[in-house]
């Protein structure tokens, strides 16, 4: 059996350091042990900008895409191969700009993926332009006057696309995002899983003091259901969006690939390809 | 005898001429007839006027006619704008209801034939299709049990009254025709075809036919004219095979999930148009990028922007071939026939898992979507060749990971499938090194990159120029690709009949281009027309860049949104020699 050891690999991140996503690489490495994987068979699919990096970063089948575009190379992947466990990785850029149709529609489609967004509220790699995800009047380079925008909120949007499983934590709190994550890997559908995860270099206003104050964990609501949806949408809405845990799970509704008329258990790539002659002939007297 | 005459049949889209169509053209292809398509239609659902065309012959066609025989019309519209097109001596065959008028100046037989009429004494005006195929068989003396046997398996589920009542409406449909004198028209005296049970089909059937084959099991796209037909039918019949379609919610999706799924090792493909090719290339330069195989099919329409979407043209050439940021190895190939488009289509994805790189597919609509007579497919030259896969790799070292890009002579690498022990590497659109880790030495990259474009070098693919040469010293040579090859070799038969004597090569293999191929047919002509369904003359640029060349090339060049017709070709080409 493998332990979150086997996860690592000898590639020093360049992120800087203090940078809340070393806590999400260390949360997917142990949930990968906790739920028993073997590094090869999870493939972690990742986008551009800072968060992209990190499918490189552990020792598991990594591709690092293009930006916004780690979901649908996701899905392809878990389509060929399902007994793989996929998780696609990025940044609110990636996820909530440039990938948004996409994130939606993952998200309707509900294969049996785990997406976990690393937002920081604003654009790093290219040292620090406004995001979807920063506040109205935040100020960075491209926004000097303040972001004339509201910030996206994507947990509603989460619910609001049909999610079967949505979850947020906070890079601060290991025990937390290690759960979800694990959970996320566990759950029969697509899991969506916003992380805060502060940019110490870019980003002096959404930081790991302010988090902390304004953070509210569902464990601490009394009568939190997260299979109801409604009061999911509500304390979200509630909390400005700072709500943090498995805030709402759909057990009910079987991912994408149980809906797929003909697809078999075992993967499309494993399949054997030719065709008998018979199959061949029977195709082609459809145009005699 | 005549051995072969143009039908077209006209009216409002949404009236069911596709119906008419379908039936008429099934059974002639079932009697041994060769057939050509080609439809006329808009990006609407319903109204506007619509034709279909089909040439009917005894021998293989492969093009639409100059002139036409029988006009078929349920308005009065088709017959103002279509009669103009008939022979001297042609015939319409119109609706009795609305008083057809032969329009002045035009030399053409009348028969009005009650449609609606006999339609609505059977019970629905529906049928009025049904008695214009029975009117154009007797005009054609084709048997009407052969419309019968199509009518049946058409309707055959709606039940047996269905059934019975539109084989009457095609009996009186004929009969009309009879009683006038219809049936004894003596240059509408069709010979008997052979009987052959060929196929018929159209090119986007073909290449998903081809692509089953192929064993492509996946295939993300989104809908766009003119290539839907190809996820329509993977849609039908992928299931059977335990595959899948998904409707993305754009091209974007569409090419990177085809590339994910092509690296998990399904063969995927997409399917666009040059509006989802241009959404595309981000997706391209990813595959060429990472050394991922995907297959990605353009059919060709109208462009630039959304330019005409049902109309004819072949100007994606420069997008296929250039269109992405940076240097890839990438194949561009060009079928010209039905039968290429399902050879082509499971040659692609060989070239694309050989290779590891992206495969274009470049068909146009006219060989998209005109429903043509094809020659059987040869099952037994279908072969699946997944290149370079290491199933069970050697143990790694300790902090080693799979070479997936080692560097080889000829510049492709072993490939390892995500979930196979041993073989875990990275994969990424930044510039990487062996192991596909991020890597920016300029030695690497020098290495890395010669390496990709290494891979392509000399690539020629079966029959990368189809080439008719008869003549060792040719007054002209034309030079084409796609679906104009028909129509070139009808007019270098009139041309030869003057005394002209032409070469004719189809390009098939477009990108990288097989220059050393051409050169020896260019040299030996004075004059080269190149011919092509785009304003600019991007064939004729790719010869000029790669022959070092163009003083001989004579663009002839058609971008109104038509087919070439045989005449266009050969007045242009008589001009030249």
């Amino acid at each position: 059996m493998a332990t979150f050891k086997d996860f690592r690999n000898n590639v020093k991140p360049n992120w800087c350091p203090g940078c809340g996503d070393f806590s999400v690489q260390a949360s997917i490495q142990r949930a990968a042990a906790n739920v028993g994987l073997e590094p090869e068979d999870l493939a972690i699919v990742s986008g551009i900008g800072c968060s992209g990096r990190i499918s490189g970063y552990i020792h598991a089948y990594g591709f690092h895409g293009i930006h916004g575009r780690a979901l649908p190379i996701a899905q392809g992947l878990k389509m060929a191969n399902r007994r793989l466990h996929v998780i696609a990785a990025g940044g609110d850029g990636d996820g909530f700009a440039i990938g948004m149709g996409h994130t939606v529609h993952a998200i309707r489609r509900n294969m049996n993926i785990t997406y976990i967004v690393m937002d920081n509220q604003i654009y790093g790699l290219t040292k620090g332009q406004t995001s979807p995800r920063s506040a109205f009047g935040f100020k960075t380079k491209s926004t000097p006057e303040g972001s004339k925008e509201v910030a996206l909120s994507p947990i509603e949007l989460a619910l609001a696309s049909g999610a079967t499983f949505v979850a947020q934590s906070f890079s601060s709190n290991l025990k937390q995002l290690t759960h979800v994550i694990e959970e996320g890997l566990k759950h029969d559908g697509f899991a969506f899983i916003n992380v805060f995860s502060p940019c110490v270099t870019f980003n002096k206003i959404n930081t790991y003091d302010w988090f902390k104050e304004n953070i509210v964990d569902v464990e601490e609501i009394e009568g939190y259901d997260p299979s109801n949806r409604a009061m999911a949408m509500a304390k979200v809405i509630e909390t400005g969006g700072m709500l943090c845990g498995l805030i709402y799970q759909d057990k009910t509704r079987k991912s994408y690939e149980h809906h797929v008329p003909g697809f078999r258990e075992e993967p499309l790539a494993e399949q054997d390809l030719e065709l008998t002659e018979e199959q061949f002939e029977e195709l082609v007297n459809e145009f005699r | 005898m005549i051995s072969q005459l143009s039908w077209k049949i006209g009216g409002q889209q949404g009236e069911g001429l596709e119906s008419t169509d379908r039936i008429f053209s099934t059974a002639l292809n079932r009697l041994g007839y060769y057939l050509y398509g080609y439809r006329h239609f808009s990006s609407r659902i319903k109204g506007g006027h619509t034709n279909n065309k089909i040439r009917i012959s005894t021998k293989p066609i492969r093009a639409i006619s100059d002139d036409l025989d029988i006009l078929v019309a349920f308005d009065q519209e088709t017959i103002d704008l279509n009669a103009h097109e008939l022979r001297p001596g042609g015939v319409i065959i119109a609706d009795a209801k609305f008083d057809p008028v032969v329009p002045e100046g035009v030399d053409a037989r009348l028969f009005a034939v009650p449609f609606t009429a006999i339609a609505q004494e059977l019970g629905t005006s529906l049928m009025k299709n049904m008695v214009a195929t029975g009117a154009s068989a007797a005009l054609l003396n084709i048997p009407i049990e052969e419309i019968a046997k199509v009518v049946e398996e058409e309707f055959g589920r709606k039940g047996k009254t269905v059934v019975e009542k539109n084989i009457e409406a095609v009996s009186r449909g004929a009969q009309f025709i009879r009683e006038n004198g219809g049936d004894s028209l003596p240059d509408f005296q069709l010979e008997k075809a052979d009987g052959e049970k060929r196929l018929f089909m159209i090119g986007n059937e073909a290449i998903g036919l081809g692509a089953i084959a192929a064993g492509c099991r996946f295939m993300p796209a989104y809908p766009i004219t003119p290539a839907s037909e190809i996820m329509e039918y993977l849609i039908k019949y992928l299931p059977k095979f335990g595959g899948t379609v998904i409707q993305t919610e754009d091209e974007i999706a569409a090419v990177t999930m085809a590339i994910g799924a092509n690296y998990g090792g399904v063969r995927a493909m997409t399917a666009s148009a040059g509006p989802g090719l241009s959404l595309m290339t981000e997706g391209i330069g990813l595959a060429g990028m990472t050394e991922t195989p995907v297959v990605i099919v353009d059919t060709q329409r109208g462009g630039p922007s959304t330019g005409l979407p049902t109309k004819q043209e072949q100007s994606d050439l420069n997008a296929a071939i250039y269109g992405t940021h940076g240097e890839i190895p990438k194949i561009v190939i060009a079928p010209s026939t039905i039968e290429e488009c399902f050879y082509d289509t499971v040659e692609a994805f060989n070239l694309a898992e050989k290779y590891q790189c992206p495969v274009i597919l470049l068909t146009d609509l006219q060989l998209s979507l005109g429903k043509q007579t094809a020659e059987n497919l040869d099952f037994s030259r279908v072969k699946i060749d997944r290149g370079r896969i290491v199933r069970e790799p050697e143990a790694l070292e300790s902090g080693r990971l799979f070479k997936r890009y080692e560097f080889t002579e000829d510049g492709i690498s072993p490939r390892v499938l995500p979930g196979t022990k041993n073989g875990i590497h990275h994969v990424t659109g930044v510039e990487h090194d062996e192991e596909g880790r991020p890597n920016e030495s300029p030695l690497n990259r020098k290495k890395m990159m010669e390496k990709r474009l290494r891979k392509l070098k000399n690539l020629r693919i079966p029959d990368a120029i189809k080439v008719d040469a008869p003549h060792a010293e040719p007054d002209l040579l034309i030079v084409g690709m796609g679906s104009t090859g028909g129509t070139i070799d009808e007019a270098r038969e009139r041309l030869a009949k003057e005394g002209i004597k032409t070469n004719h090569i189809t390009v098939r293999q477009i990108h990288p281009f097989p220059a050393d191929l051409l050169q020896p047919y260019y040299e030996k002509a004075p004059k080269v027309a190149v011919v092509e369904n785009n304003a600019t003359g991007q064939l004729a640029d790719q010869i000029k860049l790669h022959l070092g060349d163009g003083s001989k090339i004579n663009r002839v060049l058609k971008y109104d949104g038509t087919p070439f017709l045989p005449s266009e070709i050969y007045n242009s080409c008589k001009e030249l020699v």
